[in-house]
């Protein structure tokens, strides 16, 4: 059992004006349990490295004092395991029992007692497979489940978990979510980290608030502190429990379809679809991983050859290029009639700041210079990203980065928009705002389709679902 | 994608050594062939690779498909001589317009695809019968390799296939904010430049990312790793390394007993 005890701590990224956490007071005794909540932009990722003794003394500046037992946490690593959001990054074996092993092996355990203390922690975690299992055949949530397998192995007294469920689709993060419910033992300390604050709540006895300009603003039972605090919570954007966003549905019928999809598919990813998108309707394309929603919305979108059957643009989408595949369009007439948003917004990004990064689709379609700073300034201005006009875009937040993405697709005004998991990961005040935006561009007479796995957006916004079934 | 799984049967008597074994097998039997010029010593090394290539539980067909860039190599380069060598000595063969093709340049081009086949398959070989993870552990134990460089390389390369994918997502991506280059070449190179970049982003950020993690569970501890899994190396697979020698020795001494041997240096 660990307790960890914070002193005015702060810590500002070497080359950063500003304090990525600042006057930080805690102390969380052992065997407590947790969520660490704020607003994105608030710190919490970095103080989870802080405890985790992985800010090296030179990679920035420190105020106050962190503590775990009374040590610094770089010389209590043995004590602390952390797990990640991505599960792609912190596999580092091509099997899974391997992978497990690893840590153990870095801590020099010797080497009889490896394998039990590996069938232990995958058994822990209800892992179904064979310790010779790939790595790389495991789903998402598998691989997270691995991750904390080879935490837990390491038989850490504090544990700190950063989003390990953020990338993860429903079934996916809720098999994590019951790993770590079975796992981790009363002996632990647990620190979480987690945006879908409902879900997490069984997992913790304790919620903290950090405020983003500094210090802490809540501190105790989950109830008490939304009690108090939930109104402000939620307009920052924390996903306060119980608090439902109002639906946004068309209020006159779709118009004219803008394009059909025919036995449209790319085998082994999408089996034949048919398809068709209106103005003015909202179309949520639902299913389980595998089932090939992406490969849909790239298709559609012009980015891939179909495999079978067409995608047949109409009159209203294409004028003159009515009846053709929009596969087949150059680049600039593609931007200018379907506008796609893909999962990570970083594939996106070409420029080296937001402003030119805004102003590259309508340039590319040969707007006039004043056509294209009028539109930039409108949406830096509508998506909350004036001030980041000259910033890189690698340097943004997951909430910016996905806010400048949509603004990206919308800069060259097309008729058909469509959003690959656009609400992934995203806090509640950025979720209310893609909400809106997407309404009013229904609403406008465009056609809006979503690849998604959130149920909340389906029922907020959609008007008209599809869903996908997994291929055999 | 990158194949990096073994594509030989696991049990095969050869296929089991100790990866460090094969591995200086390979290079012993290499080495020894780079020096000559001959066709006739290449040419009795790639009888005894291909004789024993069923002792490393790898079929001919597969071997084939895994080293067709190397046959397609091995074509081009007899292609290029013929046509361009300066040296036009020997019988002359055939006369067709301005090419001649004659015995000494025929000559020279056999013995430069046979050294270079001779030379590369062991190489083949080892890496299509030795499991990647393997072989890392392998070069810790038995070659004393720092375990820092050889985990770091592995769990590096086991990011490798994902690049292929994120190479397609950022070309759609860009497709998407209308960037194409059309047929311009100069556009086009740019449009690669731009997207090689964007692609080297990604992999150092990624990687940053992969060594944090493995730094979170002690990878920088510094205190002495155990070993998961052992790697031993017996008596077998220093026979392996002492056969390879032998059998490289031989297919030189053939050579020049035959008096056709001609030294790389002097």
């Amino acid at each position: 059992m660990s307790a960890v005890q914070l002193r005015g701590f702060g810590w500002r990224h070497a080359g950063r004006k500003a304090w990525a956490v600042r006057g930080v007071d805690l102390r969380v005794e052992a065997g407590e349990r947790v969520l660490l909540l704020g607003p994105s932009g608030a710190g919490k990722s970095t103080l989870l490295s802080a405890l985790a003794g992985l800010l090296p003394e030179d990679s920035g500046e420190q105020e106050g004092t962190v503590e775990i037992d009374g040590l610094d946490p770089r010389k209590a690593r043995e004590r602390v395991g952390i797990v990640f959001q991505d599960p792609e990054t912190q596999l580092v074996m091509a099997r899974c029992g391997d992978d497990v092993a690893f840590g153990l092996e870095n801590r020099g355990v010797p080497a009889d007692e490896i394998w039990p203390r590996v069938d232990e922690a995958l058994h822990r975690v209800g892992f179904p497979y064979h310790r010779d299992r790939p790595t790389a055949a495991l789903s998402g949530g598998e691989q997270q489940r691995l991750a904390l397998a080879g935490a837990l192995a390491l038989r850490p007294t504090l544990l700190l978990l950063d989003e390990p469920t953020a990338n993860l689709d429903p079934a996916g993060a809720a098999l994590v979510r019951r790993a770590v419910a079975d796992a981790v033992d009363a002996d632990t300390t647990l620190i979480l980290v987690e945006h879908r604050v409902a879900e997490a709540l069984p997992l913790v006895d304790r919620v903290v608030v950090l405020e983003p300009g500094g210090g802490v603003r809540a501190d105790g039972p989950p109830a008490a502190v939304f009690a108090a605090h939930g109104d402000a919570l939620a307009a920052e954007g924390v996903w306060v429990p119980g608090r439902i966003v109002a639906p946004r549905h068309a209020t006159a019928p779709a118009g004219e379809p803008l394009i059909t999809a025919d036995r449209l598919g790319l085998p082994p990813r999408l089996a034949p679809t048919d398809l068709s998108v209106r103005a003015g309707e909202a179309l949520a394309v639902l299913g389980p991983n595998g089932a090939g929603k992406s490969t849909l919305a790239l298709l559609l979108g012009g980015l891939l050859r179909p495999g079978t059957g067409t995608a047949s643009a109409t009159a209203v989408l294409a004028g003159r290029d009515a009846g053709t595949s929009p596969h087949r369009w150059r680049a600039p007439a593609l931007a200018a009639r379907i506008g796609s948003v893909f999962q990570d917004p970083e594939h996106q990004f070409v420029t080296g700041t937001v402003f030119d990064e805004l102003a590259l689709g309508p340039r590319r379609t040969g707007r006039s210079e004043a056509a294209v700073r009028a539109t930039v300034e409108t949406l830096l201005e509508r998506l909350r990203l004036a001030k980041l006009a000259g910033a890189n875009p690698y340097t943004l937040s997951g909430g910016e980065a996905r806010r400048l993405s949509v603004a990206t697709a919308l800069a060259t005004a097309p008729r058909l928009l469509i959003c690959d998991e656009p609400t992934f990961g995203q806090d509640r005040r950025t979720w209310r705002e893609l909400v809106d935006l997407f309404a009013e561009l229904r609403d406008a007479g465009h056609g809006v389709v979503t690849v998604t796995h959130d149920p909340d957006f389906v029922a907020a916004l959609a008007d008209r679902t599809v869903i996908l079934e997994r291929r055999a | 994608m990158i194949v990096i799984e073994p594509v030989a049967a696991p049990g095969a008597p050869l296929a089991r050594r100790n990866p460090v074994a094969k591995l200086a097998a390979a290079l012993v039997f290499s080495v020894a062939l780079i020096a000559t010029l001959d066709p006739v010593a290449p040419a009795i090394a790639i009888a005894i690779e291909l004789g024993v290539l069923p002792l490393f539980g790898v079929r001919y067909r597969v071997l084939a498909r895994r080293a067709w860039p190397l046959l397609a190599g091995a074509a081009g380069i007899v292609v290029t001589l013929v046509l361009f060598a300066a040296d036009r000595s020997g019988r002359v063969l055939v006369e067709a317009g301005p090419v001649t093709v004659t015995s000494g340049v025929l000559l020279t081009a056999l013995g430069l695809v046979l050294r270079m086949l001779a030379v590369a398959l062991p190489g083949v070989i080892v890496f299509a019968t030795t499991d990647p993870t393997d072989l890392a552990d392998a070069l810790i134990q038995n070659a004393k390799a720092p375990a820092r460089f050889a985990i770091g390389a592995l769990a590096a390369f086991r990011l490798v296939p994902l690049l292929g994918q994120e190479w397609q997502m950022i070309s759609m991506a860009r497709r998407a904010r209308g960037v194409d280059a059309g047929r311009n070449p100069l556009a086009r190179l740019r449009l690669f430049v731009s997207t090689a970049f964007a692609l080297l982003v990604g992999a150092i950020r990624r990687g940053t990312r992969l060594a944090v993690a493995m730094d979170a569970r002690g990878f920088d501890a510094g205190t002495p790793r155990t070993v998961a899994r052992r790697q031993r190396f017996t008596t077998a697979d220093g026979l392996l390394i002492a056969g390879a020698a032998a059998l490289a020795g031989g297919a030189l001494a053939a050579s020049i007993l035959l008096g056709t041997f001609r030294p790389l240096l002097g």
